[in-house]
């Protein structure tokens, strides 16, 4: 047998090893999730991601490292936006019997992500920067990202905020639903969509397909149109 | 299986170089979904007798990866969790505004949903109630 600390050194720089880990924790976070009943405080997201955390700190390993192994699991991140299309596509007769309510909630929901969350940290005196990387934080990573850069703030800080927010969107939905007796779930998806983007989606598709369906046309319109939304009122901030 | 997942990266190849060629403000991918999505409306027009997509292979492949979607966003969240600090920093406005704000979009949202539903499911007669 090789010196064991060898071996470590091997396993610690390799991919293999990281990308094995993040399906691990994943497993044990869903399989905690299921455990549960899917109750939606137990978020397989918030869980997997907290043990990662903590083995990187106990192994001291560089983020740089651990994401060479985890890149594989985070490409998929398109083609599963891409294939978003099969369930629209399945229940399109649903969908287009909803093009009201859809363009309506949607209208009403970015605007009160925007002026609702620069509002409430307007009024603890963040500063500009803080407001500008907040604004766009119901939005998939990729589009807040780029919002954030182009009027002022900082899209390191803005990824972190639509991380907590998806987060927060999946653990609060069902409890929020339900406290407000609302049972339409082509509501609740739309809601978890807007809301709290991707993550909101991942959350809504393990409750029901047709919450699933409405969650990803919410993240797929919110992007467009929270981008047309933030640099307006941000614009209004400013002057 | 192959086909399926040709399909799903031709689609966001196709989907990128739409959005960088055109500067668009919509990230590739997205671009990808809509093209899929017309590519099968299509496919459902031209051949109405053709089998249901949930039963192909694509429909298998897109099943998986949307029931694993939260797998997805693990190596994005374990880099986040870092720069938590950074959440604190202003004192807690930070975290209120995101707590209270993203409750507040999903009422505001559910409800407009609701209201709005409730008249035009009336009117095309699918809602059931008045």
């Amino acid at each position: 047998m090789n010196d064991p600390s060898r071996l470590w050194v091997f396993l610690a720089a390799s991919p293999l090893f990281w990308l094995t880990a993040t399906l691990a924790a994943y497993a044990i976070a869903d399989w905690l999730s299921q455990r549960a009943g899917r109750n939606p405080l137990v978020n397989p997201v918030l869980i997997a991601v907290l043990l990662l955390a903590a083995l990187l700190m106990l192994t001291r390993t560089p983020y740089e490292t651990y994401f060479e192994g985890a890149q594989f699991v985070h490409f998929l991140l398109g083609p599963a936006t891409v294939a978003l299309a099969v369930p629209l596509h399945s229940n399109w007769a649903t969908v287009k019997k909803a093009l009201a309510p859809i363009f309506a909630a949607l209208i009403a929901g970015a605007s009160t992500a925007v002026v609702s969350s620069v509002g409430i940290a307007w009024a603890f005196g963040a500063p500009f920067d803080v407001l500008a990387s907040l604004a766009p934080k119901s939005v998939t990573a990729a589009i807040a990202m780029g919002i954030s850069q182009g009027i002022g703030g900082n899209p390191a800080l803005t990824a972190t905020l639509v991380i907590s927010t998806g987060i927060l969107g999946a653990i609060m939905v069902t409890p929020l639903m339900n406290v407000m007796g609302l049972t339409d779930y082509r509501a609740r998806g739309f809601a978890a969509g807007v809301a709290s983007h991707g993550i909101g989606t991942a959350r809504a598709f393990q409750v029901d397909p047709v919450a699933g369906t409405f969650a990803g046309i919410a993240l797929g319109l919110n992007g467009l149109i929270t981008a047309l939304i933030v640099p307006l009122i941000i614009g209004w901030l400013r002057s | 299986m192959l086909h399926a997942i040709l399909i799903l990266l031709g689609c966001q190849l196709a989907g990128e170089i739409l959005a960088r060629g055109f500067a668009l403000p919509v990230p590739g991918p997205v671009i990808g979904m809509a093209l899929l999505f017309a590519g099968l409306q299509l496919r459902a027009r031209l051949k109405p007798a053709a089998a249901d997509i949930g039963t192909l292979p694509l429909g298998a492949v897109a099943a998986f990866l949307l029931a694993n979607l939260s797998l997805l966003f693990v190596p994005a969240g374990t880099g986040i969790i870092r720069q938590t600090a950074v959440l604190t920093a202003n004192g807690p406005g930070l975290i209120i505004a995101l707590v209270g704000s993203t409750a507040l979009t999903l009422i505001v949202t559910a409800l407009v949903f609701v209201a709005v539903a409730r008249r035009t499911d009336a009117k095309s007669g699918s809602g059931g109630s008045p």
